[in-house]
């Protein structure tokens, strides 16, 4: 990530320590991801050890420190989902694109996680994939849905 | 638009404002709440916008998007006003015969009402459907109504006038004891007394103080919070002021999760529309009271909707919890007194201040006062956001508005209070939802998440869920949480795929015990609520697993096997076709069967096995019938016989 562009966006927090998650959050939005170089420079400018840095980027789940696929795929795993049979749904997800959750595959295509609940419990199961809801939907139609991304 | 500087203005400005409106006007509301969006709302609302021009009548149609109208099920939802004519499941090319038929020449469009199951009729009005009906929405009633990034909507229905009265009319202390006198009890969980939670941020040394909204809403199945923020934020905004005038703070947070891009969009427009007016900022309505709010995002951590947690994650920090031998309202958010209350109860504050505490406590139980919304899921007709007076037994919640369970399958239960809570069972259907009552039923009210299992839903299955949500939450910093709630998913789970051993039961009973006792915070103190009420309920379930090997729901996947009556198939192939894992051998005229091998249980044979074949069965704790010879799967077909 352009080191000018991470600098705009702590200059936008005024540099300010107590802003570090809302940084980080910024940077996790426009990249995707927290590079190793952006996080150094948000550690020198806003006067954070190195190791708070890693604290907070593993202990939210915003966060990641690796690069993430194309299409990320979330999978609702929230109650009223899960009592609708969620399960099977990452089941097939996972046979289908053959990463877990928390996982990226080889060609960086898909990136897979599970998430508590995205309040579309009307439509539940839930898939969401690159912002798009997925909804009802069962594992017949999971390999359908994801057919359409390459 | 001017700033307004004193209460008088506030009055003269919204007279304005609604003798500028006709109530007579036809005014078209979108519901554009999240579950909205999901299901085509923003689709429907460009179509609606561009139809109105086309059909020219931009002057006498107004449209309007709101935020979430409750009854997400049948999203999205357009209101007509002023009949409330109310369409349903709306497409983008529902949207040019709606103006051409119903705004034009007035007539109704039979197929997009609302279609009763109970009775066949078809409902006309908003307020006549049973979803609606039997509700009472005291603090959700605007959200159908206001646009959320215009403030004149709220003023005009009278916002903002519970602070002018305040901050004009009354004392802080005056407001305090109006607050503990309505018995306001926090809507987040705890059910703590708001009132008294305030009074002890008063009285606490320091002149800094802080207040708090908690949107860190992260039940799994509960989004009534999201909502509120979304589509009524001035409400929260307004009731936060009230309580910062209350306890003399000036500064307020707005903790709300990243994960809800629409409240954070929202909110942020309302904040800066409520500093134009002079709501927020510096001599706020001529008072002389300041009072700024600033919104911090969470980035993902359900821990962080406990109190502590939720401070240090506001400084910037990873948020775990601390003891709580001084509460957060004396020593809080950088160590000064910190009132935090989550959304809806901040948002019952101007109704308590404009109203009165007397009207306030009309509604509901002896101990729970005021309304709850719900968020009524899972495996129920009518999934929606469901507001009532505290008292109201959960049978009318779940049978009345909710409509009772789909597909004609059979109740088994209900789930209350999130991770936290626990599932009751239909025994206790009578219950009239309240803090205390649900607490003494083994579950709690929790925020307000109400998720509805059948007879498909396996109870081991849902406290090991519940497990295993917290066990991936938990901060880990105490021991009893991080590793006691590690060892009972290991044997949850062991027992859902049929390993379970006798004295499991027991260990599981010690191991909830050590949590309930010895955790830091309330994550771990009630982590062991969903195991220990679905062991008091359905302890037959769990006994089922561990001495049969059998799921009596028929649910936990290694207990399960799928198989094909020979008598019952017709050999139509949809299975076949449909398989993922090609594990069914059949062809046209050729009886199927399911190779056990190949077989990766993931049920689509089953849901698509024609109905009036079902052919495919679900079977677990016996073994799997053998497949029939070869000579016997062939099929003749009758009319061939003739």
């Amino acid at each position: 990530m352009d080191k000018n562009r991470v600098d705009q966006i702590i200059d936008a927090h005024n540099a300010d320590p107590s802003h570090l998650i809302q940084v980080l959050l910024d940077i996790q939005a426009e990249n995707n991801w927290l590079p190793r170089e952006a996080l150094e420079r948000v550690a020198e400018r806003l006067q954070v050890p190195m190791t708070r840095i890693q604290h907070i980027a593993t202990f939210y789940k915003a966060f990641s420190l690796v690069p993430k696929g194309r299409h990320q795929i979330h999978v609702c795993m929230g109650t009223a989902c899960h009592v609708r049979g969620a399960s099977r749904v990452l089941d097939t997800v996972q046979d289908l694109t053959g990463i877990r959750p928390g996982e990226t595959d080889m060609d960086l295509k898909f990136s897979l996680e599970t998430v508590n609940c995205l309040g579309c419990c009307a439509l539940g199961p839930v898939v969401e994939i690159d912002g798009k809801t997925h909804g009802k939907m069962a594992p017949a139609q999971t390999a359908e849905v994801l057919k359409n991304y390459d | 638009m001017p700033r307004i500087n004193s209460p008088a203005e506030l009055e003269a400005y919204r007279n304005t404002l609604v003798s500028q409106r006709d109530p007579d006007k036809t005014c078209i509301t979108l519901c554009s709440g999240s579950a909205c969006h999901a299901s085509g709302s923003r689709e429907v609302a460009a179509r609606f916008q561009q139809e109105i021009e086309a059909q020219g009548l931009t002057d006498q149609v107004e449209f309007r998007r709101t935020g979430c109208h409750g009854f997400c099920e049948r999203g999205p939802i357009v209101v007509i006003h002023p009949d409330e004519i109310c369409y349903f499941q709306i497409k983008p090319d529902d949207v040019p015969e709606i103006i051409s038929e119903t705004i034009k020449e007035k007539k109704i469009i039979d197929r997009l009402l609302y279609h009763d199951p109970a009775t066949n009729e078809k409902i006309i009005r908003e307020s006549e459907i049973p979803f609606y009906k039997h509700q009472g929405r005291i603090v959700f009633g605007s959200n159908g109504s206001i646009d959320p990034k215009n403030i004149d909507d709220y003023i005009a229905i009278g916002g903002y006038s519970a602070l002018a009265k305040s901050l004009s009319g009354m004392t802080p202390e005056q407001v305090l004891q109006e607050v503990k006198k309505a018995n306001l009890r926090g809507r987040g969980g705890g059910g703590f007394p708001a009132g008294v939670k305030w009074e002890g941020s008063r009285n606490a040394p320091g002149d800094i103080k802080y207040v708090i909204v908690n949107a860190d809403e992260g039940d799994p199945g509960a989004y009534m919070d999201r909502s509120l923020l979304e589509g009524n934020p001035h409400s929260v905004l307004e009731g936060l002021t009230i309580g910062a005038y209350a306890i003399g703070a000036h500064e307020g947070y707005i903790y709300v999760r990243q994960e809800y891009p629409l409240a954070v969009e929202n909110v942020n427009v309302a904040i800066r529309q409520a500093e134009e007016y002079g709501f927020l900022g510096e001599n706020i309505l001529g008072s002389g009271f300041d009072f700024v709010v600033k919104v911090h995002r969470g980035a993902g951590a359900f821990v962080c909707g406990e109190s502590t947690a939720l401070m240090t994650a506001l400084e910037g920090r990873a948020g775990e919890p601390r003891p709580k031998y001084i509460r957060s309202n004396v020593v809080g958010l950088w160590g000064r007194p910190s009132v935090l209350n989550n959304v809806e109860t901040w948002a019952n504050v101007p109704l308590i201040i404009n109203n009165g505490a007397d009207w306030f406590t009309q509604f509901g139980t002896d101990g729970s006062k005021g309304t709850k919304i719900f968020s009524l899921v899972g495996k129920i007709t009518n999934t929606g956001l469901v507001e009532v007076p505290m008292g109201t037994p959960m049978k009318d919640i779940i049978f009345k508005i909710g409509g009772g369970i789909p597909n004609g399958k059979k109740f088994k239960a209900v789930q209350t209070g999130g991770p936290s809570g626990g599932c009751l069972p239909e025994e206790l259907l009578d219950l009239p939802v309240g803090f205390d009552e649900l607490t003494k039923a083994g579950s709690m009210m929790g925020s307000g998440g109400m998720i509805i299992m059948d007879e498909d839903t396996c109870m081991v299955d849902v406290a090991r869920y519940f497990l295993e949500f917290l066990t991936d939450e938990s901060c880990g910093k105490c021991v009893p949480c991080r590793e006691g709630m590690r060892q009972m998913l290991k044997i949850l789970t062991n027992i859902t795929k049929g390993k379970g051993k006798e004295g499991d039961i027991e260990l599981l009973e010690q191991l909830a015990e050590t949590l309930v006792e010895a955790s830091l915070c309330a994550l771990g103190r009630s982590a062991a609520n969903p195991f220990l009420s679905t062991l008091k309920y359905f302890r037959n379930e769990y006994e089922a697993h561990i001495k049969d090997k059998r799921c009596p729901a028929l649910s936990c996947k290694e207990l399960i096997a799928f198989y094909i009556d020979p008598e019952k198939c017709k050999a139509c192939t949809v299975c076949a076709r449909k398989c993922p894992s090609e594990a069914i051998i059949g062809g046209k005229g050729l009886i199927h069967i399911i190779d056990q091998s190949k077989c990766t249980k993931c049920g689509t044979c089953f849901e698509v096995c024609p109905p009036r074949y079902r052919a495919v069965k679900k079977i677990s704790g016996e073994p799997v019938p053998p497949p029939i010879p070869e000579e016997a799967r062939i099929i003749v077909k009758e009319r061939a016989q003739k």
